[in-house]
């Protein structure tokens, strides 16, 4: 007789072993064990990293010097690859040796998680000095005490301002102070017959091009999460001070007027960008657009300074952040992949190589002050932002931005007048960020 | 002899239903497991109950996200149907060129919806768009469209309006399908063109319209690439790299649909249990609102009431 199971258990036999093939799907821990040292490297290591065109160029420039002074290591480079493309692949086991991104934001998923691995032994086993890198970029490449990255080149957020439109105001030196950079901004500020905006001083929408909190952030010294990693808007006053400014500035051209000039702005990375245009007096930007005004505006008089503060011992704070790369707990062999990666963020010849072609902030301290760096005198001010014991970044989180975001809509809510009560709101934000916090982590 | 006929069908039917395990049941149940973990692609996942569900009772970005994609499917679906239903009728009407207005009319349907948002944020973009500058011309002046969150959503109706030429030449074929001789008699009884169409054309096309309710209502839960574009387009930052989550909803939030959240949540804050959850009530949404129609009409199965 043929047993044969009863229709209505059949979708559940199904729905089990689906739940089973499911969960065989996810690979389980490695253990991590290192070679010892001085054990000759060899073999082929693959990079994932998300550079394209001259960028991408660069990058293989310094891959071929690298094979070049490691001969039994061979490099297979894949460019334009991007995080989440990057992380699908490590998750199904096949991730590359190397990942090189350019978000921050992934430093806490991938340590806590183990997606890359610890560094700390190759880098006790080499006697690497972390002391030489940045230190804030240090804080940025690892989370929870555990060093799963390496920082690779760095961006630094500054103020550019239009000198033309400063000397037709009357303005002789940039502002130091979120005060002062009121004044200038309103000074600067020149209306249409109609009352609409013609020119504005400075846009203080926190949705605004790169006006994003986590930039201006350093200006007041604000603190983004607390030590045991819960959020820290509400409690620090520093985010008080910001947000009051703002929207004081806010108030003073009118939330409507600022959105009605705001739409007709080009996009921020097109030759219409406004600040190109001189159509904004004030920006906060990073080192990377100076290349763009070489190339987009050569034609305009500006000055870069770091951003104006609350309190004048902060001058020279900056937002900071850049570029990671990592070893895949999947990785093939790790033990290339960090000979390249050694190379890559520690070697000073290889760093300055890559900040001249890139156009971006060297890591380490030598490199900083290597003779062969291209320090045009714009530079230079990025340079001294990204020293500065002030400047500041945003912390990792095993859930990437979204205490950054949740507070960035909190902010955008505030703008546009939606929240009353500041203390309340903030109140609220920190208890949105907790909650959203926990979906992930 | 009945195993073997069975057999045979089997394995002229096995190529689809392989498909559909591989590609849909198996997708789904894995969907509705890890809805009951914590799941973030790199580590074993965590059971974790129905704490995912219990989230979403509770989670106001998940709220705005609901209300944005509520408005889009209570406004934009019946006004794309009743659009193409008169766009169908004039088209029926054009006696020379025929073919060519029905050309027309469905070409912007074959361009790419990601280009298409872009050439509109373009076009309506205030201050310096063709279409704010052509309305100044005439004294009027235009609203902030895309930058505003009052008119954000309209814009968007406005787009998909515009990409109309999919379901009007659905219609179209529809209404060319009524049997003339039912206008020839009604006109006999002495209808008018409203009384022609109301009791004539409509009843006719009814499968039709339900047809189109239905793939309209699940299209729009799924609203994605359109919110998405035009929210980065319009904040002017559309090719920042890093944070590409960080202009979804521009402006004020007033364009985060439900799928954006989802997305935000898995593949930005690494909580692909709690995304897989929403996408698991998004199924069921879908499938009741289905359900409910089809119940409602039987004019789907071509029984007529």
């Amino acid at each position: 007789m043929n047993k044969r199971i009863p229709p209505a258990q059949k979708p559940v036999i199904a729905a089990l072993t689906a739940l089973l093939l499911t969960a065989a799907c996810t690979p389980a821990p490695k253990e991590q064990k290192i070679a010892d040292p001085g054990t000759e490297v060899s073999g082929t290591v693959e990079l994932w990293h998300f550079f394209t065109e001259r960028e991408a160029a660069a990058i293989d420039t310094v891959v071929k010097d690298f094979e070049n002074s490691h001969p039994k290591i061979k490099v297979t480079v894949k460019p334009g690859q991007d995080d989440s493309k990057m992380t699908q692949a490590i998750g199904a086991g096949n991730g590359p040796d190397i990942g090189l991104s350019y978000s921050t934001d992934i430093v806490g998923k991938f340590c806590s998680s183990g997606a890359w691995v610890d560094l700390a032994p190759y880098i006790k086993r080499d006697n690497v000095d972390l002391g030489q890198l940045n230190a804030t970029t240090r804080q940025y490449t690892e989370f929870g005490g555990k060093r799963c990255a390496m920082p690779f080149l760095a961006d630094a957020y500054g103020m550019f301002y239009n000198k033309d439109l400063f000397a037709k105001a009357g303005i002789a030196q940039p502002p130091k102070t979120l005060d002062e950079l009121t004044e200038d901004a309103k000074k600067l500020t020149v209306k249409n017959p109609d009352g609409s905006l013609k020119t504005v001083g400075f846009l203080p929408l926190f949705d605004f091009y790169e006006n994003a909190a986590a930039h201006l952030a350093p200006a007041v010294g604000a603190k983004w999460l607390t030590d045991d990693g819960k959020s820290a808007v509400g409690a620090d006053p520093a985010w008080k001070t910001l947000l009051t400014w703002q929207k004081n500035l806010i108030d003073w051209y009118g939330y409507e007027n600022l959105r009605t000039f705001r739409a007709g702005l080009g996009d921020e990375f097109s030759a219409d960008n406004a600040f190109q245009k001189g159509q904004v007096a004030i920006n906060i930007d990073a080192e990377y657009r100076l290349a763009f005004l070489k190339d987009q505006a050569p034609k305009l008089t500006y000055g870069v300074a770091p951003i104006p503060v609350s309190d004048p011992a902060r001058y020279g704070a900056g937002y900071v952040t850049g570029n990671i790369v990592g070893i895949s707990k999947n990785a093939k062999n790790p033990e290339a992949a960090w000979e390249l990666i050694k190379y890559l963020t520690t070697n000073d010849a290889t760093i300055v190589k890559l900040a001249n072609s890139l156009k971006n902030l060297p890591t380490t301290t030598k490199a900083v002050s290597d003779p062969g760096l291209q320090v045009e005198p714009e530079f230079k001010t990025f340079m001294d932002i990204f020293a500065s014991p002030n400047s500041s970044t945003t912390p990792p989180s095993a859930s990437g931005p979204a205490y950054q975001e949740t507070f960035q809509t909190f902010a955008t809510n505030w703008q546009s007048g939606k929240v009353k009560n500041l203390d309340a709101g903030l109140a609220d934000a920190d208890k949105q960020i907790n909650s959203v916090m926990t979906l992930g982590g | 002899m009945r195993l073997r006929r069975n057999l045979t069908t089997l394995s002229f039917l096995a190529p689809a239903l392989v498909g559909i395990a591989v590609f849909f049941i198996y997708p789904l149940l894995s969907a509705v497991y890890f809805s009951f973990t914590k799941f973030d692609l790199l580590t074993v996942p965590q059971w974790v109950g129905l704490a995912n569900y219990r989230r979403m009772a509770d989670d106001p970005n998940l709220l705005q996200s609901i209300r944005n994609t509520l408005w889009m499917v209570v406004v934009f679906v019946p006004v794309r149907i009743i659009s193409a239903i008169g766009l169908s009728m004039l088209l029926t009407q054009i006696k020379r060129g025929a073919g060519f207005f029905r050309t027309i009319f469905y070409l912007p349907a074959l361009a790419p919806p990601v280009a298409a948002t872009i050439a509109f944020v373009y076009l309506l973009k205030p201050g310096t768009g063709p279409v704010n500058t052509f309305l100044g011309h005439l004294g009027i002046e235009g609203p902030l469209w895309f930058n505003s969150p009052d008119w954000s959503k309209p814009s968007l109706v406005l787009l998909g309006l515009w990409g109309i030429g999919d379901i009007m030449i659905i219609f179209l074929a529809a209404v060319l399908g009524v049997s003339p001789s039912l206008y020839e008699a009604a006109s006999l009884d002495g209808a008018n063109a409203w009384h022609r169409f109301r009791y004539v054309t409509l009843p006719s096309i009814r499968p039709v319209i339900l047809f189109a309710t239905v793939t309209g209502v699940i299209y729009t839960l799924q609203y994605f690439d359109q919110a998405a574009v035009a929210g980065s387009i319009a904040s002017g930052q559309a090719t920042t790299g890093a944070g590409v989550s960080q202009s979804f909803g521009f402006p004020e939030g007033s364009t985060f649909t439900y799928p954006l959240w989802l997305y935000t949540v898995g593949f930005r804050y690494n909580a692909l249990g709690y995304a897989n959850a929403m996408a698991v009530a998004l199924f069921v949404v879908a499938l009741a609102v289905t359900v409910i129609l089809l119940r409602r009409s039987k004019a789907f199965s071509g029984e007529d009431q």
